[in-house]
């Protein structure tokens, strides 16, 4: 069985940020991850992020995602790619099937940073072919280059949708409509005005009810909702499109906190059955930590600050940072994370947050 | 449809073309990008159809969970061709089912 200090399970941004920060302070870290290539969603989030200047505020997820792989490769951390991690085992040991042979690796602490998947909607024709979810999008227009078809129904307003819309626009696809189940948008406000400057209807209290088309999509049918999210019968309309995009939300990848035995909570504004953890991301498993998206759904500048902290935490822990240097580096973190969770749609991850840590600090 | 102008990111590097066999006839695609995206570009959308029901399925996800995109690649079925990197003479199938193993092989 192979040994190491620190293993981080998800190369994103959460997980690369506590490889470098672990890293750096002297701590022996195994990255691993499923993909090819590190950096998770990063590289297709071309947008420039929000936030203070500190926070990577106007820089674009892909340039950040090139500094941080930079900064892995220059710390000393070990990159297993092509790794999934299928199990995990009460002594803190990983089962990870790579390059097509499987192997136990055993670490002093853990840190799952495993991300989320997307949410999906099941409606009459949702399985034809040209019905994807905002993520698959994203990847094949900004990383590989590919638009799936020219006439996009966008399902969903939240900022992913919206994000997402623009830059279907950028690559030249024409989107019909973003629908909102929702009375109002889901998103920001600045995301949604460049979606009507280029005169993209924003339609709410309307959603999806069916797609159709012979072998792919050809045509999709829209229908009004009532205050109770009842169809209102008569409201249908018909757009020719290629491709509905799904863009409703992620849901954490929680798989490995629930094998580990974690205690979870429900906490439907962070996506769900989220791993209860304490403000150095740990667990209610000793020694095992959680970061980013797994840890209640946020955005990629949060989970680089997350990630930050488990690496903090665990070089403290693991006697490689005293208590006051770690103190020190956990402030400038926190005071960060505390502006990213300001504002209206901040405010409320960030109650949602201090309940999961409330509950790990009465245990 | 191939993305070339992009206000973002800029103008497609020069990508190394190579040929692929999908389902008996040659397509171009680039060297290293996923066969799912080499497929889309050249206008597919059908990748398999289903067991019990004979149904069309696509790429869904593009990040391998779904495993809506898998075809019969080289001889080996249910490979997740949205997480699979094109290489030259790669031979492709459409898959039925569940797929059989055998078929051409590169
Ligand atoms: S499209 Fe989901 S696994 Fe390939």
């Amino acid at each position: 069985m192979r040994e190491t200090e620190f293993a981080i399970v998800g190369a994103g941004p959460a997980g690369l940020s506590a490889a470098i920060e672990a890293a750096r302070a002297g701590v022996q870290v195994t990255l691993i991850d499923e993909n090819d290539k590190p950096g998770g969603q990063l590289f297709k989030q071309i947008h420039k992020f929000f936030g203070s200047k500190e926070h990577y505020a106007g820089v674009r997820g892909i340039d950040i995602g090139v500094q941080l792989l930079h900064e892995v490769e220059t710390c000393g951390v070990e990159v297993m790619l092509n790794a999934v991690v299928w199990g995990i085992f009460a002594d803190h040991t990983l089962g990870i099937i790579h390059d097509h042979k499987n192997l136990h690796l055993k670490a002093k602490k853990i840190l799952l940073a495993t991300g989320a998947s997307e949410n999906a909607l099941a409606f009459p024709g949702w399985t034809l072919p040209g019905v994807m979810g905002a993520g698959a999008i994203q990847t094949l227009v900004n990383i590989h280059r590919v638009l799936p078809g020219r006439r996009v129904l966008m399902v969903g307003s939240g900022n992913v949708g919206l994000i997402v819309s623009y830059q279907l626009l950028q690559a030249g696809a024409e989107v019909v409509a973003v629908l909102e189940a929702m009375p109002k948008i889901g998103g920001y406000g600045v995301h949604a005005s460049k979606l009507r400057r280029h005169g993209v209807p924003i339609l709410t209290s309307t959603t999806i009810k069916e797609a159709r088309g012979k072998g792919k999509v050809e045509e999709a049918i829209t229908i009004g909702l009532d205050e109770h999210w009842r169809e209102i019968p008569g409201t249908e309309k018909a757009y020719q499109v290629d491709v509905i995009c799904l863009a409703l939300g992620l849901t954490p990848l929680s798989e490995l906190a629930w094998m580990a035995g974690c205690q979870f909570d429900y906490i439907p504004q962070l996506g769900g059955h989220i791993p209860v953890h304490d403000a150095n991301m740990e667990t209610t498993v000793n020694g095992i930590y959680v970061a980013g998206d797994v840890s209640g759904i946020e955005e990629a500048s949060t989970a680089m600050e997350e990630g930050k902290l488990a690496g903090i935490a665990v070089a403290e822990a693991l006697g490689y940072l005293s208590a006051a240097e770690a103190a020190c580096k956990k402030e400038v973190v926190l005071r960060r994370l505390d502006e990213l969770r300001s504002g209206p749609f901040g405010g409320v991850r960030k109650q949602a947050k201090e309940q999961l840590h409330q509950q790990r600090c009465s245990q | 449809m191939r993305v070339e102008e992009h206000p973002i990111l800029g103008e497609m590097k020069k990508p190394n073309v190579v040929e692929i066999e999908v389902d008996g006839e040659i397509i171009p695609a680039i060297e290293g990008e996923p066969i799912a995206a080499a497929l889309l570009a050249a206008g597919k959308s059908i990748f398999r159809y289903t067991r019990k029901r004979n149904e069309p399925r696509g790429v869904f996800c593009a990040i391998g969970r779904c495993t809506d995109c898998m075809m019969v690649v080289d001889g080996i079925p249910n490979v997740r061709t949205c997480v699979t990197p094109v290489r030259a003479g790669m031979k492709i199938q459409t898959q039925h089912g569940l797929g059989e193993f055998g078929g051409p092989l590169s």
